[in-house]
């Protein structure tokens, strides 16, 4: 028996948190109103003798820091280095939720992918090559509705193959123009001397070109305390965030 | 059917365009790419707010209102929808 961290993130709306009440059997509030997940909730599940400590992320488009949320979720992927980090997307809008997916593949291949909503997907006569998904990200790929709880088996033994490191991930990688490219091969021996091999130094450099400076903040904090910024908790009731 | 380039703030309602270029810069150019407002992706023109201003864009799906700072910023062609 082993025990296993397991990060949910995914774009709002995509039953994130259904999936995880389901998993965990907690009573999390789950709502259709944006940034509703401000602070990471935690619960645990127990799959084939192996325990899970799941850890729900604010819901959010990116890690590029355009929110509280966004850095909150950024941070927990890279400080906390959580088994796998499961990434939920809604089967009925791919294309804008598999942006989110591929950034949180350039941080780690330690994911698995899970297209939430498949039956809604469905029923709008939207056909999805899990296969196809499967190959080109390089981490495995599981359709399931949480709500109706489809595919959650076959869910839970992808999560076990990653976490025990029975199935290791060749995660897409990106490559960028030459410009870029070269401006991260310049960068990347002084990311590795300064934040050393623990944090995903390819994308740090890529941020840093971006000129990300909430990630750099984080970073500097991080490596000072050994220990991850305070996270900013942000009270918002009723009040919506800007999505 | 497609024509030239007009900012998205200028499209009427109803219609559907595909966006050709966004020159909003920074940060919400992140944000806007990160909600579906790439160039070559379809838009659609849902509603205009009484005073005009913000509008109701139809893109991935979703529906996202954007002021006319930066609609006015995002080009597209207009590829058809009942508003042209």
């Amino acid at each position: 028996m082993s025990r296993y961290t397991v990060a949910f993130a995914g774009n709002p709306n995509t039953g994130k948190s259904t999936l995880f009440n389901l998993l965990t059997g907690l009573r999390q509030h789950t709502g259709n109103w944006a940034g509703k997940t401000v602070t990471t909730a935690e619960g645990e599940f127990t799959h084939n003798q192996h325990v899970y400590r799941a850890v729900d992320l604010p819901g959010t488009y990116s890690l590029y820091s355009n929110s509280a949320d966004e850095e909150a979720a950024r941070d927990y992927i890279i400080f906390e280095q959580p088994d796998v980090t499961l990434v939920v997307l809604d089967a009925t809008s791919l294309e804008r939720n598999l942006n989110l997916a591929l950034q949180v593949l350039e941080i780690t291949g330690r994911a698995v992918v899970c297209i939430n909503l498949i039956d809604e997907a469905r029923k709008l006569g939207i056909d999805i090559n899990l296969k196809a998904i499967a190959e080109q990200l390089g981490v495995p790929v599981v359709a399931i509705s949480a709500r109706n709880q489809i595919g959650i088996g076959e869910l839970l033994d992808q999560l076990e193959r990653v976490a025990t490191g029975a199935f290791t991930g060749k995660p897409l990688k990106i490559t960028y123009s030459a410009e870029i490219e070269q401006g991260i091969a310049e960068l990347l021996p002084l990311v590795e001397q300064t934040v050393g091999s623990h944090y995903p130094a390819r994308w740090i450099a890529l941020r840093l070109l971006d000129g990300d400076s909430s990630l750099l903040s984080s970073l500097k904090a991080h490596l000072e305390t050994g220990t991850s910024p305070v996270p900013k908790e942000v009270a918002r009731h009723g009040v919506p965030a800007c999505h | 059917m497609a024509g030239a380039a007009i900012p998205l703030s200028e499209a009427s309602n109803g219609s559907t365009l595909r966006i050709s270029g966004i020159e909003v810069q920074g940060v919400l150019r992140r944000r806007l790419l990160d909600l579906g407002f790439v160039v070559g992706n379809a838009v659609e023109v849902l509603r205009r707010s009484p005073l005009g201003d913000p509008i109701a864009f139809r893109v991935s799906n979703t529906t996202i209102a954007l002021r006319r700072e930066e609609s006015s910023l995002i080009y597209g062609e207009p590829v058809g929808g009942e508003g042209i």
